[in-house]
């Protein structure tokens, strides 16, 4: 079969599970072999999520950590997106900002950790800092090179039909550079999930990273830990296949190459 | 009608558009480029007028001025007397391509320019201008799902939907095939004619030109100069295999410096 070729329907899923099912395999047999008392086998992790479903003490936690990404992620949407348009609009404002945003773009937001609880102390706001502090960059950057690649023909029409300079922003640039707004909206949310779990091992005392870390540090439960990781993991999937959902409304889709 | 009032309304008939000692330079690593020379045209209501001459030779240039997208460096444009400092929805410009809006329906780019009208106007306005570029049945579709020749037509239905006075049209067709093209120029006859709006037509296609003016304006290369006016003088329908159509191509060709035997 060449690559470019459809797979078939039973194909598309019954490959996937073969491939879950021999990892699951080289996982348990792996752990067998190897006669560890650490390290869980696949059933020690079922039977992990299934007590931590027991507790309830999951929901929880993946309320709480959602709650955290949502607040720190809309947070970032709201200041980085107009912040990003005017940037992208104004090059003197550019010229002034973006030197500092270099600079503070390649900084890790783990590094931020520390700052974090100087500004806000152990808990919640630290780590929502955390997160609106990594969504931000690959927003605003996205946001200016989306409006700096607007076709001039378009900014022209608009202005043709008299727009103002508000109305140009609202009704021409914004729309025009949606897509790649939105191409850095979803590589922030991947980064805000990733940085939430770190932020929760430090900051705070509850989600999905602090159950990773406690259930190593209170009794070394690798079977729960391995289970956090793998709610963590499915969390952090449905999440990307939201965001891609909104790359497929109509009024976006003409930005995205291979889109039909 | 007194004979001064019979006079000034002559005047105002015959002179939408006045171009006077019309002049362009602009500066590229330090070095002036003049782009556009003493440019000096007059352009009545209803009149369709095309802009021929070589290619980069500036035509695009004076368009954007009389737009008011670029201001010039020395003489002025005035429309019903009144000098051009901006863009203005009176007059609306035409791109070759790439002008329609693509996250907005066909509905949604026509109705652009229509916001500070009431809905039912609006509505109105829209469905008028879909039936007079011929896209019924196209009206919630995305530009991604149009041809070429139908995001033109889009163009044009969304530039008269604000009723502007003056159409101009930067090498509309430019950018479509050869069979399209002509079928477009028909369209736009046909909508001159129902409409009735000033157009100015930039071109680089002698046929496109001669089918369609009513005066065929010729560009010098660089620093453009109008080199000549040309009247053409045929009814429309016209036909192009006539005498006085060949007569006329033949000189339009001479005009640019093109030899006509290849």
């Amino acid at each position: 079969m060449s690559s470019i070729a459809k797979p078939r329907v039973w194909e598309s899923f019954f490959w996937p599970i073969i491939a879950a099912v021999l990892l699951l395999a080289v996982w348990h047999y792996s752990v067998v072999f190897t006669g560890t008392k650490v390290f869980p086998s696949p059933m020690n992790v079922k039977a992990g999520v299934v007590e931590l479903l027991h507790h309830h003490v999951l929901w929880a936690y993946i309320l709480d950590s959602l709650r955290r990404v949502a607040l720190g992620f809309a947070a970032a949407v709201l200041v980085g997106i107009p912040l990003g348009l005017w940037l992208g609009w104004n090059a003197v404002a550019h010229q002034v900002v973006n030197p500092v945003l270099q600079i503070l773009r390649p900084i890790s937001p783990i590094a931020w950790i520390p700052v974090a609880i100087i500004f806000f102390g152990v808990g919640d706001r630290a780590a929502i800092f955390l997160v609106f502090l990594a969504s931000f960059f690959p927003i605003v950057l996205a946001s200016i090179s989306g409006v700096s690649s607007v076709p001039p023909v378009l900014r022209s029409t608009g202005r043709n039909f008299g727009l103002s300079t508000l109305e140009l922003l609202r009704r021409v640039v914004f729309p025009a550079a949606l897509p790649q707004i939105l191409v850095g909206v979803r590589v922030a949310l991947g980064i805000a999930w990733l940085v939430v779990v770190a932020a929760e091992m430090v900051a705070v005392d509850s989600g999905l990273g602090y159950l990773v870390i406690d259930s190593r540090n209170s009794g070394k439960r690798y079977d729960l830990v391995v289970a956090a990781m793998l709610m963590i993991g499915i969390i952090g999937l449905v999440l990307d296949l939201i965001v891609r959902k909104i790359e497929t409304i109509r009024s976006v889709r003409w930005g995205f190459r291979n889109a039909t | 009608m007194s004979s001064a009032e019979a006079v000034l309304t002559e005047i105002s008939a015959g002179r939408k558009l006045q171009v006077q000692h019309l002049g362009m330079v602009y500066e590229r690593d330090g070095e002036a480029i003049s782009a556009l020379e003493d440019i000096n045209l007059e352009v009545s209501e209803g009149e369709f007028v095309c802009v021929v001459g070589p290619s980069g030779c500036g035509k695009s240039t004076l368009l954007n001025v009389l737009a008011g997208f670029l201001s010039s460096t020395s003489g002025s444009v005035t429309i019903d007397g009144e000098r051009v400092s901006g863009p203005d929805p009176r007059r609306i410009l035409v791109f070759q391509e790439r002008g329609v809006f693509p996250w907005l329906t066909v509905e949604g780019n026509i109705g652009f320019g229509l916001s500070k009208l009431p809905r039912a106007e609006r509505e109105q306005r829209i469905a008028h201008y879909v039936q007079t570029v011929r896209l019924q049945g196209f009206e919630k579709a995305y530009p991604s799902d149009l041809s070429g020749g139908m995001k033109q037509r889009l163009q044009v239905a969304r530039a008269l939907a604000v009723n502007p006075d003056i159409l101009y049209l930067d090498e509309p067709f430019g950018a479509l095939d050869s069979i399209t093209r002509v079928i477009m120029r028909g369209e736009l006859l046909r909508i001159w004619q129902t409409e009735r709006r000033t157009i100015l037509f930039v071109t680089h296609d002698i046929d496109e030109a001669v089918q369609m003016a009513d005066r065929v304006v010729v560009l010098s290369s660089r620093p453009a100069r109008i080199k000549d006016i040309l009247n053409i003088d045929i009814s429309h329908p016209r036909n192009i295999s006539s005498p006085r159509y060949l007569e006329l191509r033949d000189e339009l060709l001479k005009q640019i410096g093109l030899a006509y035997e290849i």
